[in-house]
């Protein structure tokens, strides 16, 4: 197979996943989301809750179908277009996919059925706990994957025969040093992402006026999340960043625009990253000498490696790398910064009132997700020239039969497809929550003011605490 | 015991415990998905609106997971027979492609149909079109797989349009044709009034379609392949293997009869016999080949270890899987009404 087909076929496993990461991770929030909601039902016995969980249980099936069907292709794709990436890793991936089949997707498939349909066919605590088990599926399914991403990143518990690799120790390859960051990692993103979506569209009732109940128990869960989780968020990062300085060296020093090994690194705010001439251009910095040095090594002098260590063949592409991370993290500071503005208003008990920081925030449901890609960007280019590392590169992972003109038509078929699918999908969700929560109790018709009555039913049920 | 405990039997036994369970996998997912599918091939000769929100409603809670036996095929030939996967997904690469992509039209169908109402013509024709060529997709792989597939240092050495043939496209076509009589049954089972009526009529065309189908798969493999003839039409297999055309023939009586006499179940549960004993009968044909002409199941296993630990968890959680499945379909038992869903 020659380069450019092989060239081909990465651009289409890194179209087909990136648009395959950006539904799970809505939907393993928003799963765990309608499963609390239809709790708090079952405990308080409130309606709104209920209304809300059936309101975003349609978002999450239209979501899910998405997630479903671009998944499938990726266990397929393995073998389709990565036969080699099967042969060499098939024994030690294998079964950790075949355990996220068998734990996780069924649980989820079977129970959505009944989370969607059983509305009237089973009891309440029954229907609430098929959401539970949803919500404990779509967990058990990152955990699995991300235990497979994150071998190979971080392969152990493995030994090479013949260039293949077989497991040793099925602990240690599950629970293989990157694992603990990256499953954090993610799992925390996800919740995020979906804390902010909920937000945003809570944000964007209360700015139309409509559906005010809702939107306040919205604005109070997503908001309360995304406090608390953003800033987790970024310590977690930084646990991950340690962990990718001592086993993917040469990724971290792409993300850090860093190239000299022997000097203390300053932290780069942005930079031309350029490989003729082994550093940066138009670098602009954090005026603390050290600084990057310091995050990394919690020493002002400490050095790490750079990227001039390693040969020009076993760098991964600089200029992506270093960009997504400064994506992913600035993105990161404004949903801290937005997390804490938020709580420092509902603190001073103004939040439903401060409509400028409302309108701001309904639209801001797309960051969690530019930022997942960002980051998946950031770990997956930064991990080249390896698939698995040391074990397998991408090259020799191909599937040798494979010829330019078939991945090229299958990847312009995915792009038309995808492309239709995820736009209507997009539409469709944005015309459900247009559309909003049936049978809410205050639901004026648009452009007519709310009763006064409704207002003071409103402020009564705050005042008595039902929140 | 001793024997058996060593690393020679494993290494003999796992694949062959391993083939079974994927086999079992294979045929739940023809079987489940089957009738699904067949809903979206169906869809064209039923244009009324209600008569197809009444058809896709009866699959609805099933389909997701239905489809997940889809990816434990996939996911289960890539467990234990790594390098048959590789083989396979590049032999049928475009294939295996279009199905997915077909799967994901119809798939998202189930969700944008109802979002969309009243301007949902599209996905109809997404969700009858990606129905059809999903079945179509898989009966070619089916079939270009009993062909056979050339490999060379443990890779696909063909091209990329080699089941471009007639005996895969027959079988294709075939199991459009299966699938839209799985699909008709279970209408016959599931609804009622028209939708049922038209579902009955339509069954027993597709069912004389697909005996005719299963007789010439039946007469071509084995004149085309020497080792399919020699494994049926020789003494003593021939004796142990007759029972398999006779159930065949029962199976298929008993939806005929089932169809007129206005049975609701028999017609269905027939069907899946028939469609089980099909499956028996192309297994018998091909193994232990997982790629003929070459690759046996143990050329192709995984490392004993991965098998073994595979299977523990496998012994464990597919009972699990079993139960929670036919409690999804207990609980949605029954005729299904106009207007059901949770749209």
């Amino acid at each position: 197979m020659d380069l450019d087909a092989v060239l081909l076929a990465r651009i289409q496993f890194a179209f087909t996943v990136s648009f395959h990461i950006i539904f799970p991770s809505f939907t393993i929030g928003l799963a765990a989301f309608i499963a609390t909601l239809l709790v708090r039902w079952r405990l308080t016995g409130e309606d709104r809750f209920y209304r809300l969980a059936k309101f975003w249980t349609k978002i999450f099936a239209v979501s899910f179908a998405m997630g479903v069907v671009s998944g499938i292709v990726l266990s397929y794709q393995f073998g389709t277009n990565w036969a080699g990436f099967s042969k060499v890793t098939g024994n030690v991936l294998g079964p950790l996919i075949g355990y996220e089949v068998l734990t996780a997707f069924f649980l989820e498939a079977s129970f959505l059925g009944i989370m969607l349909f059983g509305w009237n066919r089973v009891s309440p605590n029954l229907h609430v706990l098929s959401a539970v088990l949803v919500a404990v599926g779509t967990s058990l399914s990152a955990f699995w994957i991300l235990a497979a991403n994150s071998w190979m990143h971080t392969p152990a518990g493995h030994e090479i025969r013949d260039g293949i690799a077989y497991p040793v120790d099925w602990l240690a390859i599950i629970f293989n040093p990157s694992f603990p960051y990256r499953f954090s990692h993610m799992f925390t993103a996800a919740y995020l992402t979906t804390s902010i979506v909920v937000l945003a569209v809570g944000a964007r009732y209360l700015v139309q006026k409509r559906f005010e109940e809702e939107a306040r128990t919205m604005i109070r869960m997503g908001l309360g999340m995304v406090a608390i989780l953003a800033p987790l968020q970024l310590v977690i990062g930084d646990l991950h960043g340690l962990n990718t300085k001592e086993y993917q060296p040469a990724k971290l020093a792409a993300m850090e625009g860093h190239w000299n090994s022997n000097e203390p690194a300053d932290f780069i705010i942005f930079a031309l990253p350029n490989k003729e001439q082994n550093g940066n251009d138009y670098e602009v910095k954090i005026p603390i000498p050290g600084l990057a040095s310091f995050v990394i090594t919690h020493d002002f002098e400490g050095t790490f490696q750079g990227l001039n260590d390693f040969k020009p063949e076993d760098r991964p592409p600089v200029a992506p790398v270093f960009f997504a991370f400064r994506v992913m993290v600035g993105l990161g500071l404004l949903m801290i910064l937005m997390g804490f503005a938020g709580a420092w208003l509902w603190f001073r008990g103004t939040l439903f009132q401060s409509m400028g920081y409302l309108k701001i925030v309904q639209h801001t449901w797309p960051m969690g997700f530019v930022a997942i890609l960002a980051g998946w960007w950031v770990t997956e280019t930064g991990r080249q020239p390896w698939l698995a590392t040391g074990i397998l590169k991408t090259y020799d992972a191909v599937s040798p039969a494979i010829t330019f003109n078939a991945v090229l038509t299958t990847l312009i078929l995915f792009v038309i497809v995808y492309s239709a699918v995820f736009s209507m999908g997009v539409y469709y969700i944005n015309r459900l929550i247009d559309k909003g929560p049936a049978g809410a109790a205050k639901d004026p018709p648009h452009g007519q003011p709310t009763r006064p009555l409704s207002a003071a039913e409103d402020a009564a049920r705050e005042a008595m605490g039902a929140h | 015991m001793v024997e058996l405990a060593s690393g020679e039997a494993m290494a003999y036994w796992l694949p062959v415990i391993w083939i079974g369970l994927l086999g079992a996998a294979v045929a739940l997912y023809v079987v489940l998905d089957g009738f699904d599918l067949g809903i979206g091939i169906l869809f064209p000769f039923s244009p009324q609106e209600e008569d197809r929100d009444v058809m896709m409603n009866s699959v609805a809670p099933f389909w997701d997971g239905n489809e997940t036996w889809l990816i434990l095929g996939g996911g289960g030939l890539f467990v234990a027979f790594p390098l048959a996967y590789g083989i396979i997904m590049s032999g049928f690469y475009l294939p295996v492609i279009i199905m997915l992509l077909a799967l994901v039209f119809r798939g998202v169908a189930f969700e944008y149909r109802w979002v969309a109402k009243p301007n949902h013509a599209f996905w109809d024709i997404a969700f009858a079109g990606g129905s059809i060529t999903a079945a179509l997709m898989q009966g070619i792989i089916l079939g270009g797989l009993l062909h056979g597939l050339p490999v060379e240092n443990g890779h696909f050495a063909g091209g990329m349009l080699d089941w471009l043939q007639p005996f895969p496209l027959f079988v294709g076509l075939a199991t459009v044709a299966g699938y839209a009589l799985l699909g008709t049954t279970w209408l016959v089972m599931r609804t009622e009034g028209e939708v049922a009526a038209e579902a009955r009529q339509q069954a027993r065309s597709l069912l004389l379609v697909v005996l005719a189908a299963m007789a010439v798969v039946s007469l071509w493999t084995p004149l085309s392949e020497a080792r399919i003839w020699d494994r049926w039409f020789t003494l003593p297999n021939f004796f142990y293997l007759a029972p398999i055309p006779l159930l065949t023939g029962l199976a298929a009586f008993t939806v005929w009869r089932g169809l007129e006499n206005g049975h609701d179940r028999s017609p269905f549960f027939g069907t899946v016999a028939l469609f089980l004993l099909g499956f028996a009968g192309l297994a018998i044909s091909t193994l232990p080949y997982l790629v003929p002409p070459t690759i046996t199941i143990w050329d192709s296993a995984a490392h004993p270890s991965s098998q073994l630990f595979m299977l523990i968890g496998t012994a464990a959680l597919l009972p699990m899987i079993l139960g929670y499945t036919a409690f999804v379909y207990w609980t949605f038992r029954g005729k299904v009404k106009p207007g059901e869903g949770y749209h």
